[in-house]
């Protein structure tokens, strides 16, 4: 057992373990043919665009969530935060009187700020994440009523630009490939990024081994707050307006594409990749549903379901293969 | 031996997919007998537990109780014939009090509420049996490893069971904790419980075994009384003979060159005052029973914990108080006391576990240096001749004896010259054992400097250059490799620390 004379086959593709790994892909796949079989409105440039747009939101917060989740914690806030970010900059804008391209940054820098406070409060307060997020959650709700009064504000062309069109093809979608690539070479390629995994899998081991635990811990959470501002800034700039009350539960969605996309919230586990299947996965079958008149009461229950059972299905993957 | 056994595993086998774990094996446990299972880890021992225990089913062979064949589909089977496990990771819920743990999934009710005074005298009860006088509504997670164990006993025995299964119940164990326990199971020995005992430490298999099935690569090597000499033993169980347990060649020490320098070193609640050099080239064990302060003071050397006086210097540099990073940049390199807790990130690669000392100093512009640190990996991985099958493999995967070599070798890719080891062969079998030995003299020869704590006083014997002996947080006193004997160590550990105090 312990020699190394089991041969390995590496030429050959192995189709077996492809499907074990990619289980979120694999279902994505089937759904997306099952969807064209079912109803010829879904492979529509119309709606496929209309998919890309819906997913870039979800998919830029789901992204920062895949930092924490793989450094072992958890974000409640991002969707409050979002909400925040876009507000604020709207505020800055209009109200405050700077110009549109300052305001979309200061937008920005408010949910970096936001997800710094999460960070310090889990790392160096020693509150748990999920404590230290629900608070975050209420509090930049809170703060995106008391700035907007309760009503929308409208947001600088800067803004809207996001949520506009570059020739035939929407900002969002630029976004959402810019802002993969960008954390997929963070979580894969830098060494903050491959400490989340090391931080995510033992935080002792890699304290003992001379990893800055803390500060990466307070980076995770900025960029999580980060990658949620620039959802709530596409969010905004596509209804030209911060609503008070949007992303509202977004977190949940967030948390479900990561957690579709094979992460394991006990942390050291996950990829981008994943994650944006996970999230196409959320949005394609919301549309799907929508396209066959499902009502959204349904839609949820739907929803609840393919957590549970993606979740389920990799849970036993893992354990078939660890006995 | 005319006496029929209580349990008998008749030529049993077990194959995982093409994997054959064990190959025709018997093995008997008899009332009244400790039946020792000896073998190095990856032989096959658990796997045999295990079927034992009803979590497996043998795919040949056939197991008897009492000379009637029978199966055991569940653990709970097993349990229901008399046959109990004492697991190596307990399996207590620690905020819970004794007599909730003794009496679990089997709590007694009165009119569906629970019946706490049955539920205390039925726990005492339990306790009474092998002799353990703590208050039953004590919370589990308030007391020691030792006495945990023993809970888990008394609970084995509350359930009548008359097979125990002792899945190397002395390896998180003080010496003297090791002697209550085995006074516990002399007792129940003389009461017709029969146990089948597993450990890696070979001195104790005289004093408490009375027949040793030795196990090789899954197969069954030989049965031999346990009053068989070491020497012998360990070739049965490795194949061939170890010329020697502790291959200690000392590095040339010379004289000025102290390269660890600790003064006056105080914590507050668990050490004080400690004051002592390493020399390049030397070894030096720090022995002491556990609760002395010694993982501690190591903790507080490698800037994993605070310390709140007195100074560490490498080389004459002090060092910063609580800074691993610190440390690390000096050329300190720590092999933590738990290496699955503390030392691996279990489901991360070979490969990663390697480098994280050195992931950021390799860097370039934030960069991991993956191509670089792939070589240095495979490297180290061969030099120390770590066994797996890629390096890409999760290390939660290698054995014990791998795992910890790989500990090491992250130490050695980050090229550090003072090793602070704690326990660093726990859990490692005999073979790898003496590899890690080799490991430490072929550190020492190249003009490094290590400080070692251990619980186990042949290895603290055998490999250190001079021994300080801690007693409750202070030096009680240093010896010579020379002078130094288990009395005079214990005579120092040990001092003036009476029962109840070494209890609590």
């Amino acid at each position: 057992m312990s020699t190394a004379t089991v041969p390995a086959k590496r030429r050959s593709f192995d189709y077996k373990k492809f499907l074990a790994n990619n289980g979120a892909l694999v279902g994505l796949v089937v759904l997306c043919i099952a969807l064209f079989i079912a109803t010829p409105d879904f492979l529509t440039a119309q709606n496929l665009l209309n998919i890309g747009i819906q997913v870039s939101t979800v998919a830029v917060l789901a992204f920062g969530m895949t930092f924490v989740i793989v450094a072992g914690g958890i974000d409640l806030s991002v969707g409050a935060v979002a909400a925040l970010s876009a507000m604020s900059s709207g505020w800055m804008f209009a109200s405050a009187g700077l110009p549109g391209w300052l305001a979309l940054i200061g937008g920005l820098l408010v949910g970096t700020l936001a997800g710094t406070i999460n960070g310090l409060a889990n790392a160096y307060g020693k509150l748990p994440s999920f404590i230290a997020t629900l608070a975050m959650l209420s509090v930049a709700r809170g703060l995106t009523l008391v700035i907007s009064d309760g009503r929308p504000i409208k947001m600088p062309a800067e803004v809207s630009f996001l949520g506009g069109n570059v020739g035939p093809v929407p900002m969002p979608i630029i976004i959402l490939v810019l802002a993969a690539l960008a954390a997929s070479f963070l979580l894969n390629r830098t060494v903050i990024g491959r400490s989340m995994y090391a931080v995510g899998g033992n935080a002792e081991a890699a304290r003992l081994s001379g990893l800055p635990v803390k500060r990466i811990l307070v980076t995770v959470f900025a960029l999580a707050g980060l990658f949620a501002a620039l959802a709530g800034l596409l969010l905004a700039g596509r209804l030209d307006s911060a609503q008070p009350q949007a992303a509202a539960g977004y977190e949940l969605d967030a948390i479900a594409a990561v957690v579709i996309g094979g992460a394991s919230l006990a942390g050291g586990l996950g990829k981008i990749s994943g994650t944006f299947v996970g999230a196409l996965v959320l949005v394609v079958i919301r549309n799907g549903l929508n396209l066959l008149n499902v009502t959204s009461f349904w839609q949820q229950v739907v929803i609840g379901l393919v957590i549970a059972l993606a979740v389920g299905i990799d849970v036993l993957r893992r354990k078939t293969r660890s006995s | 031996m005319s006496q029929q056994p209580l349990v008998t595993l008749q030529n049993v086998g077990k194959t995982f997919g093409p994997v054959t774990v064990i190959k025709d094996v018997t093995v008997s446990v008899y009332a009244g007998q400790v039946q020792v299972l000896l073998g190095e880890n990856g032989a096959g021992k658990s796997t045999l537990i295990k079927m034992m225990a009803g979590v497996y089913q043998p795919d040949a062979g056939h197991i008897v109780v009492d000379g009637k064949t029978v199966t055991l589909p569940t653990t709970r089977a097993a349990e229901e014939l008399g046959i109990a496990t004492i697991h190596q990771e307990l399996n207590l819920v620690p905020t819970m009090s004794i007599a909730e743990n003794v009496m679990l999934g089997r709590t007694p009710t009165k009119h569906g509420m629970v019946d706490r005074s049955a539920l205390r005298n039925r726990a005492r009860a339990a306790l009474a049996l092998i002799g353990l006088d703590v208050s039953v509504d004590t919370l589990v997670g308030d007391l020691g490893i030792a006495q945990q164990q023993l809970v888990e006993i008394a609970k084995a025995l509350s359930i009548n069971a008359r097979i125990l299964i002792l899945d190397e119940p002395t390896a998180a164990l003080t010496r003297h904790e090791t002697e209550s326990l085995f006074a516990v199971m002399a007792d129940l020995r003389r009461r017709g419980v029969g146990m089948l005992f597993i450990s890696h430490h070979l001195d104790e298999i005289a004093e408490v075994g009375d027949t040793v099935t030795v196990l090789r690569d899954g197969e069954f090597i030989a049965e031999v009384p346990a009053s068989t000499p070491e020497d012998e033993l360990v070739k049965l169980m490795v194949g061939r003979s170890i010329e020697d347990q502790f291959p200690r060649v000392a590095g040339k020490v010379g004289e000025t060159a102290e390269i660890l320098t600790v003064e006056h070193l105080t914590s507050t609640g668990s050490f004080s005052d400690i004051s002592f050099t390493v020399k390049a080239g030397e070894v030096l064990g720090i022995a002491g029973l556990v609760g002395a302060g010694r993982t501690e003071l190591i903790r507080a050397i490698a800037g994993a914990d605070r310390y709140t006086s007195g100074t560490v210097a490498v080389r004459g540099r002090h060092l910063p108080n609580g800074s691993i990073q610190a440390a690390i940049a000096a050329g300190v390199g720590h092999v933590p006391e738990d290496r699955k807790g503390q030392g691996l990130v279990l489901d991360a690669s070979v490969n990663d576990n390697l480098g994280y000392a050195t992931l950021s100093s390799t860097a370039k512009l934030g960069l991991v240096d993956f191509a670089g640190q792939r070589s240095r990996a495979g490297d180290v991985a061969k030099k120390l001749r770590i066994r797996m099958h890629t390096i890409d493999q999760p290390i939660g995967a290698l054995s014990g004896g791998n795992q910890q070599k790989a500990v090491f070798g992250r130490w050695i890719i980050a090229a550090s010259t003072v090793l602070l080891l704690d326990e660093p062969t726990r859990g490692v079998d005999v073979g790898a054992k003496v590899e890690i030995y080799e490991l430490m003299n072929a550190i020492t020869a190249a003009g490094g400097a290590i400080l070692m704590v251990s619980s186990e006083l042949p290895e603290i014997l055998g490999m250190s250059d001079r021994i300080l002996v801690m007693r409750d947080g202070r030096l009680a006193g240093e010896l010579s490799a020379a002078e130094a004997t288990q009395d005079a160590v214990m005579t120092l550990a040990a001092r003036d620390v009476d029962e109840n105090h070494e209890q609590r």
